[in-house]
């Protein structure tokens, strides 16, 4: 006896638009019973997850932070991911871009440069993102090496290099050792989008990337490029699309938007380079890409949800004393329940009970 | 994890003016007090006995007091966490990694009735302050015993990261062992990672395969000491008492003891006497205190506990002067016949005879 999935020849947008709010709600449920069994409130933890952090535009804004770096990586990877190029070094990329842009701002540090610092930081940031997720870009084009392997183990050529850096040549000679460079000047700071915000201007950017990103991938050649690709490389090739050209354009964006974020949180959110300037972002990206379907629009809200997940799962530390750890089981509950939502609405299930089995 | 340096002691110092000058603190009959934590509370080790210590305050003044903590939080994005304890009403915040400093120092501005506590960082303000503990006091006795136990003449340490503070550690450690075996070794391993049980294992392990027989660390799990005694070796617990992990390796354990320190502070919030400041404090203030000497002869007991109560007094320094580096260079002498807390707090380099070159 055993399970078998079989395409659905046909599948209604509705039910496809319906399947992640089910998914949300199953892992609310499955959530609500686990603090139920912990002999807490469901539904005051529900409040304080979701609805206190939606009703206060404090924690809306920091939402934005949050959701921010997450959104711009995603997008970026939505690229390499819609053409079936597994880019899993985004977080090398984020830190590449923070520093080669951070370069910029040590270098003019204390001087009187004008206002071109912060826009060449975040060019530089972006060039920075780029160059290094076309290494695997080229490893696997040149030499047929996997990008996914080539693009994680770099993510540790990355960090090494940064910690290199904030603890020998670019440390704070006032520092008194301690491994993080100066504190940027203001011509090197992103800022805030209004006065006494957290909020910088790297979310624009997040939503200028999402919107010319939605143009690109439904309305241009390049979008349909990418996704026969993906679907059909044979296809892709027989219609003159070069597969190399593909793999380096869709490694350059999505290197180049992570290299934004991390030049962007650099320099509107932390003021500094230090041995760690991310918690993961290239990674949880992943899961934002895939949360919101390597949509744009999707993309988005999943960046806002797994965003409210952490506050949350920060406000239900202080607030009812929950372990963090039921934020992060909560994380993959969720992400489990969309991706089988999402799998239950392509495929039908069928229980065989004879033949194919031994 | 942290430093002291003039340009602090001036900030403190215009801190101190300002709050005596200015605000006038009111006593409270009930306060809230958070607590941000770098790793999980079951580290067994670093931020658990930080939360040993916010026990120490429930059970200190009971129904006085109300305790909160947020664990595991990364530095990189520890801004918004210490807010959220500063937004939900919390009168006494302590942040209790290094790379909380320019976070705490920012949410610190916007919230200035909230007072804040910052572990092992060198920047206060007025509703600031700082502490950390002398931690190389029981360095320099654990060098001691390993000198004294080491069957090969190769001891081994597991290091954080090359900050002062962990440097220090090394030195004091190295110093110690070689004030009773001249000829010892010393080998040193980096784990890149506060926390990390697996990566401080295998850090420990590649000490084992050369040769090392005694291992301390400075990380906050208690993984190298159990791959000492996983090995018939032996190792030193590292900011907790760590014999349930290794009955067998564990000769003593270097205890970080916040509690005292972390109860004068919150009923000073109670008092309305909080005012911002620096400590830092060894054996003799009871913040590093030694577990019970165990797994060794009588005779290296005696000598552990006699370099203890010599530190304790003030008899003993264990960075009296002449200090040399690596290089031969003698390190000149800041302090009264011993390297200032400056010298000690900024330190950057090996003391001589240390197998390793320092990571610049």
């Amino acid at each position: 006896m055993r399970f078998e999935l079989t395409p659905r020849t046909s599948v209604s947008p509705v039910l496809r638009a319906l399947a992640p709010v089910a998914a949300f709600i199953t892992a609310f449920l499955i959530a609500g019973f686990v603090i139920w069994l912990m002999g807490r409130s469901p539904v005051a933890a529900f409040e304080v997850y979701v609805t206190q952090p939606l009703s206060d535009s404090w924690a809306l804004q920091e939402l934005l932070v949050k959701a921010t770096p997450l959104a711009l990586i995603a997008i970026g990877l939505a690229y390499c991911f819609r053409a079936n190029f597994w880019n899993i070094g985004a977080e090398g990329q984020y830190v590449m871009g923070a520093v080669l842009g951070s370069w910029l701002a040590l270098t003019t540090h204390g001087t009187e440069a004008g206002f071109w610092v912060l826009p060449a930081m975040l060019a530089l940031g972006m060039v920075g993102g780029a160059a290094y997720g076309l290494i695997p870009a080229f490893l696997k084009t040149r030499f047929g090496v996997s990008e996914i392997l080539t693009s994680l183990m770099l993510v540790y050529v990355a960090q090494l290099t940064l910690d290199y850096l904030v603890r020998g040549p670019w440390r704070d000679p006032q520092g008194f050792n301690f491994p993080q460079s100066v504190t940027f000047d203001p011509a090197a700071t992103l800022p805030p989008v209004m006065e006494a915000s957290r909020v910088h201007y790297g979310t624009v950017f997040a939503v200028i990337a999402i919107l010319v990103t939605a143009v690109v991938l439904g309305r241009t050649l390049f979008g349909y490029r990418l996704r026969l690709t993906g679907d059909a490389p044979r296809a892709a090739h027989f219609a003159g699309f070069s597969a190399r050209t593909t793999t380096m354009a869709v490694f350059a964006i999505s290197g180049g938007l992570a290299g934004l974020a991390g030049i962007g949180e650099v320099s509107g959110q932390i003021g500094q380079l230090q041995p760690s300037i991310s918690p993961g972002y290239g990674f949880t990206a992943i899961t934002v890409a895939f949360l919101g379907r390597l949509n744009p629009i999707g993309i988005l809200v999943a960046a806002l949800v797994v965003a409210l997940t952490f506050i949350g799962g920060e406000s239900a530390q202080i607030m009812l004393k929950l372990p963090l750890d039921l934020t992060q089981a909560f994380q993959g509950i969720l992400l489990l329940c969309v991706l089988a939502a999402d799998a239950l609405v392509s495929y039908r299930v069928r229980l065989v009970t004879r033949g194919g089995g031994k | 994890m942290f430093s002291r340096s003039l340009i602090g002691i001036a900030v403190g110092a215009a801190a101190l003016a300002v709050v005596s000058g200015g605000a006038v603190a009111q006593p409270k009959d009930k306060i809230k007090v958070g607590f941000i934590y770098v790793g999980p509370v079951g580290d067994h080790g670093w931020s658990y006995q930080h939360d040993v210590g916010r026990q120490a305050i429930e059970k200190a003044l009971g129904d006085k007091v109300e305790t909160t903590f947020v664990e595991s939080v990364p530095e990189a994005d520890s801004e918004r966490a210490i807010e959220q304890l500063a937004r939900t009403g919390h009168d006494l915040v302590f942040t209790t990694s290094f790379g909380f400093m320019e976070p705490t120092l920012k949410v610190a501005k916007r919230y200035p009735k909230v007072k804040f506590e910052h572990a092992t960082g060198f920047k206060r303000a007025p509703n600031v302050s700082t502490y950390a503990a002398k931690f190389h006091e029981g360095r320099y006795i654990i060098g001691q015993i390993a000198g004294k136990m080491s069957k090969t003449g190769t001891i081994g340490y597991v290091g954080a990261f090359p900050i002062p503070e962990v440097v220090a550690g090394i030195n004091a450690y190295f110093l110690g062992a070689q004030s009773v075996n001249p000829n010892i070794k010393l080998k040193v391993v980096w784990a890149n990672s506060w926390y990390d049980p697996a990566k401080e294992a295998d850090a420990a392990k590649a000490l084992l395969d050369q040769g090392v027989d005694v291992i301390a660390q400075h990380t906050d799990s208690p993984a190298p000491l159990q791959a000492a005694e996983a090995r018939g070796k032996l190792g030193f617990g590292q900011a907790s008492d760590m014999e349930r992990f290794a009955p067998k390796a564990q000769l003593t354990a270097i205890i970080d003891d916040w509690s005292k320190y972390y109860v004068d502070r919150a009923k000073a919030v109670l008092d309305g006497t909080w005012k911002s400041q620096d400590t830092w404090g060894g054996l003799d203030a009871g913040m590093v205190v030694m577990a019970p000497y165990k797994n060794m002869p009588d005779d290296v007991k005696k000598m552990a506990e006699e370099t203890e109560a010599a530190i304790k007094s003030g008899k003993l320094n264990p960075f009296k002067c002449p200090i040399v580096k690596q290089d031969g260079t003698e390190v000149e002498c800041k302090g009264n016949g011993a390297l200032s807390d400056e010298q000690i707090l900024g330190m950057n380099f090996y003391v001589m005879g240390i197998d390793d070159t320092l990571p610049q």
